[in-house]
């Protein structure tokens, strides 16, 4: 099992599985509506050249989230 | 006659269509492409009464029937509270539409199958259009739509923005539809068990008072959930708040027990419903899509995103189009300088000609015109180079890439990166 950390703690290349969201409110049902529910599988792909945002490959599509929303989601990575 | 304004209550005023279709999707699939190529110039655009949204109406004929065409604002999802969402929703609830017409992403058909899927769980004559095939074969996926079709059980035709082919296909099957030739079934949305238990609860309750106007699963769905918007609508459109009745009441009560012992909270029901549509969704768009060579980030994008590429590629490529705009302007601004100073003369010399006071050819000749003229030769030119230049980035599709490159300094001040391609446009006026 591997261990469980924010999305923002990936690096690039690095596979993960959904765990939990911390976030509420309408950022929470964005980040549901993306696919990002329990279970799911989501690799980094990339950064920004500054740092931030991140892009992510979620259900298909690459989709680029700010490292303060990352910080809300819980994955658990691939050991 | 066109169908003018879309009244509180959702209906539309049909005068000539025969039958009335609701265009549902996610933002950016082509909705807007295919409502253009199915509407042309027979439309208008509008407001939601009461709210912010941006509505279009339209209409088209097929040989059989003549199509009015109601574009409902892109959304993810029919659950959320967006005022786009609500809209959506309640139009394909409680508006008069005959039809769902749903776009889907190819490339990206799981996400969109999310949406498709409760707009059937609401619209029984659903069909399902697969859009931008071209762009999914490029990336090496390909689509099954028989099978997505058999497992669906609705109508599925696939289209690309350059095939008219496939969009004659399109009215051919929403033709078949609307003379009842074909008939759909929609494939139930499956959740988990003690949901589902809970929804045959209360089913029957809704069902005996009201009757299936509304589709009773999809509206005991929402009152076990407590979707306070919905149970408002609903109220409005049944005439009573469904709470307010007393057996309706006891079964959404005991259908809350029902997902208590099975330690399912308020909270937790929402985000099982929502985990449960996105496995059906990831289950539907896997048994159809046929991936063969699909690269996860283009060579591309690693170069235009690089640590030290991404800076000066930016830099460098929004110099060159400001050069070519300011310097290319330069003959046509002299130009159009010229002529239109030219035409400024002729207009003096008309005035004396026609001996008008000089305070009337000072108000119309040297005021107006001249400084008409002006603003046209001067501001002209840049505007004519520099957009269809930044629309040819566009359509590159590299402005994404700036926002994405330039989102943390424009957050640092409180903006975000999109907000790097308006300061581009507005730029031009410096």
């Amino acid at each position: 099992m591997g261990k469980i950390c924010g999305l923002n703690e990936m690096g690039i290349g690095e596979q993960a599985v959904v765990e939990t969201l911390r976030a509420h409110g309408s950022m929470r049902r964005r980040l549901l509506d993306i696919g990002l529910v329990q279970g799911t599988n989501v690799e980094c792909i990339g950064r920004s050249p500054l740092g931030d945002p991140a892009a992510y490959l979620i259900r298909g599509a690459v989709i680029a989230i700010r490292e303060a929303d990352c910080r809300d989601v819980l994955v658990r990575r691939d050991s | 006659m066109e169908i003018t304004s879309l009244p509180p209550d959702f209906t539309v005023p049909v005068k000539n269509a025969d039958k009335i279709i609701a265009l549902a999707g996610n933002p950016n699939v082509g909705k807007s492409t295919i409502f253009n190529a199915l509407t042309g110039l027979h439309q208008h655009t509008g407001n939601w009464p009461g709210k912010t949204v941006s509505t279009a109406c339209g209409e088209f004929r097929s040989d059989n029937f003549s199509y009015a065409l109601v574009d409902l604002p892109g959304t993810y999802s029919l659950l959320a509270h967006s005022q786009e969402e609500e809209v959506a929703r309640n139009f394909i609830c409680f508006g008069n539409s005959d039809t769902a017409l749903v776009v889907c992403d190819a490339t990206c058909l799981e996400r969109s199958l999310n949406l498709a899927l409760q707009v059937m769980e609401i619209c029984p004559n659903t069909v399902i259009c697969v859009n931008l095939l071209d762009e999914a074969k490029r990336r090496g996926i390909s689509i099954n739509l028989e099978r997505l079709e058999e497992n669906l059980k609705v109508p599925v035709v696939g289209t690309s923005a350059h095939d008219k082919k496939s969009l004659c296909a399109l009215i051919d099957k929403l033709d078949e539809l609307c003379a009842g030739k074909i008939h759909t079934n929609p494939q139930k949305l499956r959740y988990i068990q003690p949901i589902e238990q809970a929804v045959s609860i209360v089913e029957p309750g809704l069902r005996k008072q009201f009757g299936e106007r509304v589709s009773t699963r999809f509206a005991s769905l929402r009152l076990i959930d407590g979707d306070s918007s919905m149970i408002t609508e609903l109220g409005n459109f049944y005439g009573k708040n469904p709470l307010e009745i007393s057996e309706i009441a006891d079964r959404v009560e005991r259908a809350k027990a029902v997902l208590a012992a099975n330690g399912i909270t308020a909270d937790a029901l929402k985000d099982k419903i929502v985990s449960n549509l996105i496995q059906n969704a990831e289950d539907a768009a896997r048994a159809a899509i046929e991936r063969t060579d699909e690269k996860k980030s283009s060579r591309a994008d690693k170069i235009l995103t690089h640590k030290f590429l991404a800076f000066p590629i930016m830099i460098a490529s929004l110099m060159v189009i400001f050069w070519i705009t300011i310097v290319g302007a330069n003959y046509p601004s002299q130009w159009l300088s010229a002529g239109l100073s030219w035409v400024g003369n002729r207009l003096a010399d008309f005035m004396a000609l026609l001996r008008a006071p000089w305070w009337l050819s000072g108000i119309l000749v040297d005021g107006a015109y001249r400084v008409l003229a002006w603003v046209v030769s001067v501001m002209l030119p840049p505007m004519a180079i520099f957009f269809p230049l930044f629309t040819l980035l566009e359509d590159l599709g590299y402005l994404p890439r700036v926002a994405y490159n330039l989102d943390k300094p424009f957050c640092k001040c409180k903006a975000c990166g999109k907000q790097a391609l308006t300061m581009c446009m507005v730029s031009t006026n410096l």
